[in-house]
């Protein structure tokens, strides 16, 4: 059985920089995620929310100030902590089930051969699968999946290694807006049911309204966070992008932010 | 029952127990069979992950830099299994540690292939008599084994199949899922590295067998074949290996009958099953195709 997670903050950063080989993305981040949180990671192309999240999973260190994991300095193989990357391309002629994908989340960091636990392995692997609701397709091989079912698939790999925290980057990217909103909730429902602290990088904050906390906004060198109504302003954004942005609503409560098409555009390139 | 001529042409018929002391009455046959299982197991093994990493033609150009290796010692007047090991083992250690960056580039291997070949081909010239070397070290000399080379090839596949299976899962994981995988702390460059090692010896082990050029026959196509019929990686390996062994096997038997290269046969036969496997596996998925939901009747009639 994994404990309960601990009360109070599961993330806290003080003062926290990022820098990719000795470039710095981001700095002066301070903020704390409190176990069982929902939080959306926003803001342009190239701001440093795949690093925010590789700094959590300990793949590269802060490069100052810093950061604490569930009561640690973060550490790569951090059973805790559940990961899905962005994907590109699944090469479709993959000759792997989904459900070898699955199992690789409960032992593929450990050597030799499967021995032994199997049984109990395969039983995991059924949950997780079940959980995500993928088990008519499972079987299947990975690559010949759509991108919501393989987007499925990888977060029950995550689930399987039964962590506290999942970190999912851009897990609705390349999905039609029917199917982002299907996966946030799945995500939301299984965040729930397993009190996860979830941290999910996403384009568009409206398919996540009904479901997050709060949101992370990392943009132009800083790092903001609160909640969706606090941080998506227009001054707000303004002063983090620091030139003039714009956020409209619609009569749906739907956010627009305006005004970052130039902003992303020199990020990309 | 009549007798058995040495000098009438080799039994061949529907007596298979006939046909069996007939194929081991020699010494010569014995060894190759033995050597043959043994390098062909480790190909099958070593194969799929090869396969499955698209690393068919970096590993390819391990071989072509063994052949200078290997020529380059005996020219020295050391053992051409200890030149390809040191070249091949350096070569891979050095693809490992390009990792990813190696898919994509073709040109630079295509060239230090090329380059490798030309220095065997300097180093056999400069030494005196060498075609037949080169020609033992290329293709193979499977019918001039000793018992000795035979003890060595054992130790060698021994090591490499369980260097395989000591890293099966994390090699696995990082095979398909790098991100997560180095995330999940496991060494994905270190696997790399090790595991173009393993490949190393093993192409280095199949010098004697079939040569280390046409090793890749045994290599590639058990483990494309498997690849093509089998979407779980246990079995694939598996599969992988069968193939690799029965192609030896039959390519053996063929030339005890018919006085043509056994690398030749090996090849054809690897070739052959590769191209009916893709024809028959094609013809499996467009059936399916015309049953959308043939996958799922036989998820259906598999569960309880």
């Amino acid at each position: 059985m994994t404990p309960p997670p601990p009360a109070g903050p599961v993330i806290v950063a003080d003062n926290l920089a990022a820098a990719y080989g000795s470039r710095l993305i981001w700095q002066n981040a301070s903020f704390s995620v409190d176990a069982g949180e929902f939080i959306a990671v926003l803001g342009p192309n190239g701001s440093g929310k795949s690093t925010l999240l590789r700094l959590v999973l300990g793949l590269i260190p802060p490069a100052a100030g810093s950061l604490q994991v569930l009561g640690r300095r973060p550490h790569r193989g951090n059973a805790e902590v559940g990961y899905v990357p962005q994907r590109r391309n699944i090469d479709p002629d993959l000759p792997v089930r989904g459900r070898d994908f699955v199992h690789l989340g409960i032992d593929g960091n450990r050597w030799g051969i499967a021995v032994g636990d199997t049984a109990s392995h395969h039983q995991r692997v059924d949950q997780a699968i079940a959980s995500v609701e993928a088990l008519t397709y499972a079987d299947r091989p990975i690559g010949r999946l759509s991108g919501g079912e393989q987007q499925r698939l990888l977060l029950a790999q995550a689930l399987a290694g039964r962590p506290q925290m999942l970190l999912l980057d851009e897990p609705l990217a390349s999905l039609d807006l029917r199917n982002q909103i299907i996966i946030a909730e799945l995500v939301a429902d299984l965040a729930r049911a397993n009190r996860l602290t979830v941290l999910l990088i996403a384009h568009d904050i409206n398919p996540l309204l009904p479901i997050v906390d709060r949101v992370l906004y990392v943009a132009h060198g800083g790092v903001a966070i609160g909640k969706p109504a606090d941080v998506i302003t227009t001054e707000q954004l303004s002063r983090l992008y620091d030139s003039p942005v714009e956020v409209l609503h619609d009569r749906h409560g739907h956010m627009f932010v305006v005004g970052l098409e130039a902003e992303s555009a020199h990020h990309d390139a | 029952m009549p007798d058995i001529d040495l000098a009438a042409a080799p039994y061949f018929g529907w007596d298979v127990l006939r046909d069996l002391q007939e194929l081991f009455r020699y010494t010569f046959m014995q060894h190759a069979f033995e050597a043959g299982t043994i390098v062909a197991i480790s190909a099958g093994v070593i194969g799929y992950f090869v396969v499955l990493r698209g690393l068919s033609f970096a590993a390819h150009g391990l071989s072509h830099i063994g052949f200078a290796g290997a020529t380059g010692a005996v020219l020295l007047g050391a053992s051409a299994l200890a030149g390809l090991l040191v070249f091949t083992m350096s070569a891979g250690a050095v693809m490992g540690a390009l990792g990813q960056r190696l898919r994509g580039r073709d040109v630079t291997i295509g060239l230090v292939m090329a380059w490798s070949l030309g220095l065997g081909l300097l180093f056999t010239y400069l030494y005196q008599g060498a075609a037949n070397l080169a020609i033992g070290i290329l293709f193979g000399q499977i019918f001039g084994i000793t018992s000795q080379d035979v003890a060595v090839t054992l130790v060698a596949g021994i090591v490499t199949v369980l260097l395989v299976l000591a890293v099966y899962r994390p090699l696995l994981f990082a095979t398909l899922d790098e991100e997560v995988a180095e995330a999940k702390g496991v060494p994905v460059r270190g696997l790399s590295i090790a595991f173009m090692v393993i490949l190393a010896v093993a192409v280095s082990e199949a010098v004697q067998v079939v040569g280390v050029l046409l090793i890749f026959a045994l290599i590639v196509a058990p483990a494309a074949i498997a690849e093509r019929f089998t979407t779980r990686p246990s079995r694939g390996v598996l599969v992988s290996a069968i193939l690799a062994v029965l192609f030896t096997w039959a390519g053996l038997t063929v030339a005890y009958y018919i006085p043509y290269p056994v690398g030749f046969f090996i090849t054809t036969i690897a070739f052959t099953s590769y191209i009916l496997a893709r024809v028959v596996s094609d013809v499996i998925a467009r059936r399916a195709a015309g049953r959308p939901f043939a996958w799922r009747e036989e998820q259906l009639r598999h569960s309880p």
